[in-house]
């Protein structure tokens, strides 16, 4: 592989794939395009894992278990494989990989611009210009968060998070804390909070309920067992609805059973319903809260259904648990004094960024057309999606099948079309002050 | 097309309406609907109201033919009774909503209904428009709904059935949460 090698002491040039962003996705695709004998860069703005390092608050963990955290060539191999891995040992887990494999990787190299001209991309960065056959799009899917436009109008006394401000309840000034949105992340925050004595009110939309552990095995082993992370997006009956469901209500911590509004409630969260705006110095929530529990309290019977098929003939598995049914205040909050709100923390998801991609490949609600990875427009490939290939996508270890897939065609595309000559003149940049390289 | 060849039909064209979610999801600009009522006072709390015309599909359209609704107080408001109340017609058109809801997916879903019924509840404290008590809102403090229901489903089908319906339901995002009313005089 002397053509990789050679294409590690440069910062610019022609290569034939150019891999954005050195995650877990990008590192995937790097090692298996070197499996491939594919000559490629990979491109990252920051450092390794650098969303990890720079959007995570303390509590973060992986939703998986470590014995589940495994990318192509490499797994977890420590002592506490029922563990959640928090910020920094997965930070950690990613740069031993980077450091594993052979793929040319630049950090601190942002992307400005990935445009394309005939059947060549071209992808300009802060340090120098790369041209490519294909590109593979791993920057993530979590790049920007999301909040209502309504935000803005909101009194002026109050603080407004997003989970990339968020650091912990020791940040947080004293007052009452509205915590918008019921996924994971915005399970955890008003878990943490309430816990560090705030008084918290969170608002819930439609939202995914399961328990961490179930019949003696964590939810995440049971779904892959059972073929629910398997199910591909072609088998999804609403695709749309799949890519856009919330992160389930999970926390990384196996000494609790289930994190849900059942539990908040007894640590006394106030819950309601859905944040729809404020009238000057009232927040408004919306009436369907019980609506939104009953959907979330049947799909997580549904699930548990799908499981205890499998567990029923799995002699290791326990007994079924039983779950109570979401309680609902018989009035629950329509509304909510905001003179009383010190903060207010959007938990209301995250979207991709592609203002630096000048290739016309976005619908009109800016997500990125494509076919499980193979974006419209060719030698055009993305990594990191929720649901891009199957229900596992959005995990680590989900990676590796879509990696195999988009690498595999990116192969097949690069052989119909003329493999680039390796030893290209390539214009060394790297002399220039800046520039840097992973070890 | 095959799933959509559904054996149970409870008189919904399921077919169709899937064929338009793809459509407009094609096309959005031709979901933009607008729909209208006219009304005009007729005397004492009495007013006689019709729909007929509405716009979608990117143009005008029509009901078949049109409908008048007379809208009035009962007796113990010292009216005439001429119509159901204006609050009554709101519930009409929450149980109207939802059991239109409730017959499209149970098609899709191949559940086949028996009956549907269901009786609305909803409490009002009138010292909110008698301006009382400035503390009381005007409208409903809650409404329930109990629907009965007899389908060739489980009881747990059912109950999604049911909750679907409501995720889906115009009406019912109109009564649970705000929208920005303007009313507008001799303009």
């Amino acid at each position: 592989m002397s053509h990789l090698a050679h294409i590690k002491d440069r910062c610019a040039g022609a290569v034939d794939v150019v891999v954005i962003g050195a995650g877990h996705s990008g590192l995937a695709a790097g090692h298996l395009l070197a499996e491939h004998d594919i000559g490629h860069v990979v491109l990252e703005r920051g450092e390794v894992a650098n969303a990890w390092r720079e959007r995570s608050w303390d509590s973060l963990t992986l939703l998986t278990p470590n014995w589940q955290t495994r990318l192509p060539g490499f797994h977890y191999n420590g002592d506490d494989p029922h563990g959640y891995m928090g910020t920094a040992e997965l930070v950690s887990f990613i740069e031993a990989y980077a450091r594993s494999s052979t793929s040319p990787l630049l950090t601190n190299t942002a992307v400005t611009s990935v445009s394309k001209s005939d059947a060549l991309y071209r992808v300009e960065t802060e340090r120098g210009v790369w041209t490519a056959k294909a590109v593979v799009i791993a920057s993530g899917a979590a790049n920007k968060p999301t909040v209502p436009a309504f935000a803005r109008d909101l009194p002026g006394h109050i603080t407004q998070l997003t989970p990339f401000d968020y650091v912990s309840a020791a940040n947080i000034k004293p007052g009452g804390v509205l915590v918008v949105g019921a996924s994971a992340t915005g399970m955890q925050f008003a878990d943490e909070l309430s816990r560090a004595g705030y008084d918290v009110t969170i608002a819930v939309s439609e939202h995914v309920r399961m328990p961490r552990r179930y019949r003696g095995r964590d939810i995440m082993d049971w779904m892959d067992r059972c073929g629910i992370l398997g199910q591909t997006y072609e088998e999804v009956e609403d695709l749309a609805r799949g890519r856009r469901l919330p992160s389930s209500q999970l926390v990384g911590c196996g000494k609790r059973p289930i994190l849900d509004l059942n539990s908040l409630r007894e640590q006394g969260v106030n819950i309601a319903g859905r944040l729809m705006g404020a009238n000057r110095m009232q927040a408004q929530f919306s009436g369907s809260l019980r609506n939104v529990c009953a959907l979330a309290d049947l799909k997580m019977k549904r699930l548990l259904r799908a499981i205890d098929a499998v567990a029923d003939t799995d002699a290791q598995a326990s007994p079924a648990e039983q779950f109570l049914d979401t309680r609902i205040d018989d009035s629950p909050l329509l509304t909510l004094d905001l003179g009383a709100i010190g903060t207010i923390i959007w938990a209301t998801g995250f979207r991709p960024d592609y203002s630096w991609l000048d290739v016309p490949v976005l619908d009109r609600k800016g997500a990125l057309r494509h076919d499980g990875g193979v974006v419209d427009s060719p030698g055009l490939y993305v990594l990191g999606l929720p649901l891009m290939r199957t229900r596992k996508s959005s995990f680590i270890f989900g990676i590796e099948d879509d990696a195999r897939y988009v690498t595999t065609h990116i192969n097949n595309y690069l052989n119909k079309t003329e493999r680039s000559n390796h030893n290209v003149v390539y214009q060394d940049h790297s002399s220039q002050p800046g520039y840097r390289r992973s070890a | 097309m095959n799933d959509l060849e559904t054996a149970v039909d409870n008189g919904v064209n399921v077919a169709a309406l899937l064929g338009a979610r793809e459509a407009l999801t094609a096309a959005p600009e031709a979901a933009r609907f607008i729909w209208r009522a006219a009304s005009e006072w007729k005397s004492g709390t009495h007013t006689e109201s019709r729909v007929e015309r509405f716009f979608g599909l990117g143009e005008e359209q029509s009901h078949v033919r049109e409908y008048k609704y007379d809208t009035d107080h009962p007796e113990i408001f010292a009216s005439e009774d001429k119509g159901s109340t204006p609050v009554e017609f709101v519930l009409v058109g929450l149980a109207g909503c939802l059991t239109a809801g409730i017959a499209s997916v149970a098609t899709h879903r191949d559940i086949k209904l028996n009956s549907v019924t269901a009786t609305i509840e909803a409490d009002m404290d009138i010292q909110g428009i008698l301006g009382i008590d400035p503390d009381v809102r005007n409208g409903f403090s809650s409404i329930t709904v109990r629907y009965q229901i007899d389908a060739d489903a489980s009881a747990e089908d059912i109950a999604a059935l049911v909750a679907q319906s409501q995720k889906r339901s115009a009406v019912f995002d109109i009564i649970t949460n705000p929208t920005n009313v303007n009313v507008v005089v001799n303009q």
